[in-house]
């Protein structure tokens, strides 16, 4: 089989998801096509030999439907060989994008391809999609359906983490990521957003807020409690997990990730096609490997993903040298750790979601993207990154540095 | 044409005024003769030309429409019970037949006109009115809103609802359609899933009806409309028609209820009742097509809750069976029926003090005995403070309040008892006790007046030894609280007469309980069968189960609360208690059950008696909050590392009950299935959606029960092994129920 490199990464940063963060102003669309013009730019890329776009969505209706990656290709200025798809895998829609770009270079289907994502959660918002999934009366019964943060307090319930070690977790992400932000870890894949008349409008992640402790977030009351005991999800919880007397409300906004606005995108490609675009490789793409789990509790599938993505590439846990599960929720986090039996001083080193923002679609790529760079700059060799997803899912992805 | 359900008078201006008036029936609700007549008066209002529009009425003082005769719903199911694949139903038939009732309705809105015909080519209906004169339930709100336009009388009494969900199916008249189309999907999702009515007001508020109008005016009124409106065609056959409070169920706005209602249908009903989830798939689906596909979803989700045993078990237990027993079906012929104006109630305790709360509820005078007249008064004060209660939230009025507690004369004086029609007694449980009750009565009583002891542990045959009228004396046993319990078993004595039987019936008639007729033996029906089970769930946590895990299965099996929980109310300490007492009563003969050790570990070394006594296997917060498991529990009972499946948990706690259910069948105590299927609901709370434990036995099948007791009994111990009569059944391939 072919192997797949990954040649370059480059990301928007995060603005707040809301009408008064930075990035509001500027279209989805545009927010894709600066990256894929980045991508090009800095690479210096003869589009038309690019063979395929993938790009992560997860609300992906009305200004994001409508394969809102080939709006950006056009947008871009890429050759109309150029074709693109929209990948949804909820909240690993961005990492599924770059393993469908892997496995096409892999499979020997293109030779060039990039992955990505994109998701405007202030312009589009989380659920614009409706879906059968959680509206459908019979999938809702059937799959015990809950909302996330009921599945996160789920978690916290069931393995006994409390109100001070979600709210722990969440103090050292911001620490992390102010850390890392003030020594310009970002910097190399970080490309400033500008609107339309040139002017750069974000060039740093946006909601870091670097003074976080335990007193400000033992202030914030727990997000998913009203909604767990009066609309029913408790109880519904409770029914999946009858071993539990109650569910255990402890996230709130800031143990949870945050909604944000972003785009990213990796280059990826063969041997012959960085040697073509004078490219140096900067990892190898190892294994990719997705699973479902149980969709009620819903986001421990990452611990499952890592093992199956280890088996297939014949390597162990102790082959990885940094950890990237994206912090979806600190219990999500938590459990991963106990699971894989992972020390926090090698996961998510540079902070998280929790900190920086979730925006849906693009999150995958995105850290894909802050490893890579964090591999490189401790000047270590393997990396795995993984997410939970909604409706029980996880995927993973072993890279390496060459 | 000539109609046996209603009549058809054309007037002068071409309208039909249609009086559904069914013969030798109370109340009108659909059955097969009203659907025949029914659709052929649809075709004659859409093809007669002579006809110009229609009323449609009712001929009954009792109300407009009650809904579909429950017999001829409950014979359409399967039929074969017993076998794991029931569906022996031809379910396309099925749906064929079912479908007609929303053919016909459709056919009476549209004129016969396709959707394309009216929002594209201008065709119209003739105008359809309901003239509202009483309650609409079910078929017959369906009937209401199937017309263009609905005039209801002013009485107050006039009701709107859709109870179908209550027998385990939905309103399937195009009911789950028009609702959410008139009132919005919230609304009707609450009226649906519920199956409470509501009032006229509410329903004006919710666009399910027109005008309210004078009661004497309704037909005059819609006859009016249908003159003035002679071209019309439903809201939802316009261009463009959209759902009120926000679009079908693709709305943006129409998710987040959609998520909500999910939860909390599955939160209040554990996944027990299909009917909740089919009403919202209905509504849910049918909200995102047009009007026709609809209706057609809505017949297909009705003929799968059909064909489905649930709805048969439901609507026989728990309405035929139930309407059965209260009407008197164990009632023995030929004897006149009672006239009782006053009660002697013997006891002011908390028994005698509810049931002269309830029997002069009922209207009739109590002249309430105890030694003490402090103590005949507090009993009366009990009544006093319901009643108080209930003026406050407006349930009762005040004077109506006041009549019920001047009906209770509180005494020590047994001459009050010389003209009262029926004595209940509900003393202290000791025979020498009851003994000079018996005596002090019957001394003043008249001569035929029945004397009924609300024992619960002493058996009737001895206690009216007692009696000079042997006769004359029966058991009738309330439980407690004596208001809120619905149940009453009623123990005729090896001696009692057809007439102390025939009389405990009519009082349980008159206050408004559920009787069942059981035998004589100790602990009756239902307090043979709640021990083992409660004793099932302390023999888990000996063994390590998880607490929650046993009181969250036997919810999950829609129960109203587990079995720890329902220990702590009933106390540790009495049934510490009655274990002592039985132990030294029987002596050698004992039987141990395995929670001898742990009653009395919980009780008298750590003190945890139950609720009453601060706190049993939960700790009850003293600020009122809620309870939660006390954490003490699992160091002395530890948990087992290896935990059962709730699967497991469900099927011991269901079989610990269905096995002393089946013994009490097979030994005779209660004598139908009838019996044990309403006492074990109406009597402990089991699952109501079982139809009882033996409908539920016929629908896992009575050799697939055998099998799986005998194979628990392996597992768990030999109190699982079935009774023999059970096994006999299986054999010969019988079932408790015969075949609808």
């Amino acid at each position: 089989m072919t192997e797949a490199f990954i040649y370059d990464t480059v990301r928007t940063p995060r603005g707040k998801g809301r009408s008064d963060g930075s990035l509001h102003e500027i279209t989805p669309v545009q927010l894709a096509t600066q990256v894929l013009e980045g991508v090009r730019d800095r690479n210096n890329l003869d589009t038309s030999k690019v063979d395929d776009v993938a790009f992560g969505c997860v609300s992906p209706v009305g200004e994001q439907g409508a394969v809102i990656t080939r709006a950006a290709v056009l947008q871009a200025g890429y050759s109309q060989t150029a074709p693109a798809i929209q990948v949804n895998r909820f909240c690993a829609s961005g990492l599924e994008a770059v393993n469908i770009a892997t496995a096409k270079v892999k499979s020997g289907e293109a030779d060039l391809t990039i992955g990505g994502g994109v998701e405007h959660m202030s312009r589009v918002p989380m659920g614009s999609d409706g879906g059968a999934l959680a509206t459908d009366p019979a999938v809702a019964f059937k799959s015990y359906f809950v909302p996330q943060g009921i599945a996160a307090d789920l978690i916290a319930s069931k393995y006994g983490h409390t109100r001070d070690d979600v709210d722990a977790y969440a103090v050292e992400s911001q620490k992390r990521a102010s850390k890392a932000q003030s020594e310009g870890r970002f910097k190399n894949s970080i490309l400033p957003v500008r609107d339309v008349i040139g002017e750069t409008v974000l060039d740093h992640d946006e909601t870091i807020r670097p003074g976080t402790d335990m007193q400000s977030l033992g202030a914030l009351k727990p997000s998913f409690a009203m909604m767990g005991e009066n609309f029913g999800f408790d109880g519904v919880a409770l029914q999946r997990y009858p071993e539990l007397e109650k569910v255990n409300h402890v996230h709130h906004a800031g143990n949870s990730s945050g909604i944000v606005d972003g785009a990213a995108a990796v280059l990826i490609g063969n041997k012959e096609s960085g040697v073509r675009h004078q490219l140096k490789p900067r990892a190898r793409i190892v294994a990719a490997a997705s699973v479902g789990s149980e969709p009620t509790i819903m986001l421990t599938g990452p611990e499952f993903a890592a093992k199956k993505v280890l088996e297939r590439a014949g390597m162990t846990k102790d082959d990885i040298d940094i950890w990237e599960l994206n912090e979806a929720f600190a219990s999500v986090v938590l459990r991963f750790m106990d699971a894989m039996d992972i020390d926090h001083g090698d996961i998510n080193v540079c902070g998280g979601a929790i900190a920086m923002g979730h925006p849906l679609g693009a999150t995958g790529a995105m850290i894909t993207g802050v490893v890579l760079d964090e591999l490189e700059r401790t000047g270590k060799s393997t990396a795995l990154v993984t997410l939970c997803i909604g409706g029980g899912m996880g995927t993973a992805t072993i890279i390496e540095r060459v | 044409m000539s109609y046996k359900t209603l009549t058809l008078e054309l007037d002068e201006d071409g309208i039909a005024l249609v009086t559904i008036d069914l013969p030798d029936q109370s109340m009108n609700v659909w059955n097969g003769e009203l659907l025949e007549d029914f659709s052929n008066v649809v075709d004659k209002i859409v093809e007669d030309d002579a006809i110009k529009g229609a009323v449609i009425t009712s001929g009954k003082e009792s109300g407009f429409m009650a809904g579909a005769d429950l017999r001829m719903l409950g014979g359409t199911g399967s039929t074969k019970s017993g076998s794991p694949n029931s569906g022996s139903t031809d379910k396309g038939a099925l749906f064929e037949q079912l479908f007609t009732m929303n053919k016909m309705f459709r056919k009476l809105e549209t004129g016969g006109h396709t959707a394309k015909e009216m929002t594209k080519g201008g065709k119209t209906a003739k105008p359809v009115a309901a003239a509202v004169n009483g309650l609409a339930l079910g078929g017959g709100l369906e009937l209401v809103l199937a017309c263009h336009y609905k005039v209801v009388s002013d009485n107050p009494k006039v009701q709107f609802g859709v109870p179908e969900v209550q027998v385990g199916l939905l309103p399937g008249g195009g009911g789950t359609q028009r609702i959410p189309r008139l009132a919005g999907l919230q609304n009707a999702a609450m009226m649906a899933t519920q199956g409470k009515p509501i009032d006229s007001k509410t329903a004006q508020a919710y666009k399910l009806i027109d005008e309210i109008v004078p009661h004497d005016q309704i037909i005059t009124k819609a006859k009016e409309w249908v003159k003035a409106n002679p071209k019309v065609t439903q809201p939802w056959d316009k261009k463009g028609f959209k759902f009120p409070g926000g679009g079908g169920a693709m709305d943006p706005r129409s998710v987040q209820f959609f998520v909500a209602a999910s939860a909390m249908a599955q939160d209040k009903t554990s996944h027990n009742y299909p009917a909740i989830e089919s009403i919202l798939s209905c509504m849910y689906e049918g909200s995102i097509v047009p009007f026709d596909t609809a209706i057609r979803i809505e017949s297909k989700y009705f003929t799968k809750l059909i064909a489905d045993p649930q709805s048969r078990n439901m609507i026989r237990t728990l309405f035929i069976n139930k309407q059965a027993a209260e009407k008197g079906e164990q009632r023995p012929e030929g004897v006149a029926k009672t006239n009782l104006k006053k009660v002697g109630v013997l006891g002011a305790g908390m028994m005698g003090a509810g049931i002269a709360y309830i029997t002069a509820k009922a209207g009739m005078e109590v002249v309430l005995i105890d030694r003490d007249q402090d103590y005949a008064e507090k009993g009366k004060a009990y009544s006093q403070k319901i009643v108080e209660k209930g003026v406050k939230r407006g349930k009762v009025s005040k004077e109506k309040g006041e009549g019920l507690l001047a009906r209770i004369t509180p005494s020590t004086d047994y001459d009050l008892l010389k003209d009262v029609d029926l004595i209940i007694e509900a003393v202290f449980e000791d025979p020498d006790v009851k003994a000079d009750v018996i005596k002090k009565t019957e001394a003043v009583i008249k001569k035929d007046v029945i004397f009924a002891s609300n024992t619960s542990t002493l058996p009737i045959t001895g206690l009216a030894k007692n009696s000079s009228r042997a006769d004359q004396f029966i058991g009738i046993h309330f439980f407690s609280p004596v208001d809120k319990m619905p149940l009453v078993e009623i123990i005729p004595g090896d001696l009692s007469g057809d007439r102390s039987l025939a009389t405990a019936l009519d009082y349980v008639a008159k206050i408004k309980k559920t009787p069942i007729v059981v035998k004589d033996t100790r602990g009756f029906y239902t307090n043979r069968v709640v021990p083992p089970y409660l004793n099932e769930a302390m023999l888990m946590i000996k063994e390590g189960v998880a607490p929650a895990l046993i009181d969250n299965c036997a919810k999950l099996l829609g129960m109203p609360v587990g079995p720890l929980a329902l220990t702590d109310e009933t106390s540790l300490e009495l049934g510490y208690m009655l274990m002592q007492s039985t132990k030294k009563e029987l002596g050698k003969d004992y039987r141990p059950n395995g929670t001898e050790e742990m009653l009395e570990k919980m009780v008298i070394e750590l003190g945890r008696k139950g609720r009453k006594s601060g706190g049993g296997f939960y700790e009850y917060p003293e600020d009122g909050g809620k309870k939660y498991l006390w954490p003490g529990l699992s160091d002395h009972f530890p948990l087992a590392d290896d935990q059962p499946s709730a699967d497991d948990v469900k099927e011991r706690l269901m079989y610990a009950q269905l096995i002393p259910a089946a013994q009490c069948f097979a030994e005779g105590i209660v004598f139908d299935p009838q019996s044990a299927d309403l006492g074990a609901i109406f009597g402990w709370g089991f699952a109501p959606w079982t139809g009882g434990p033996m409908s539920h036995i016929d629908t896992i099948g009575v050799e697939n029960f055998v099998r799986t007791a005998e194979s628990m009994a392996q597992r768990y111990g030999e109190r699982f092994n079935p009774p023999n009569l059970f096994r006999e059944m299986a054999q010969k391939g019988e079932t408790l129920y015969k075949a609808a």
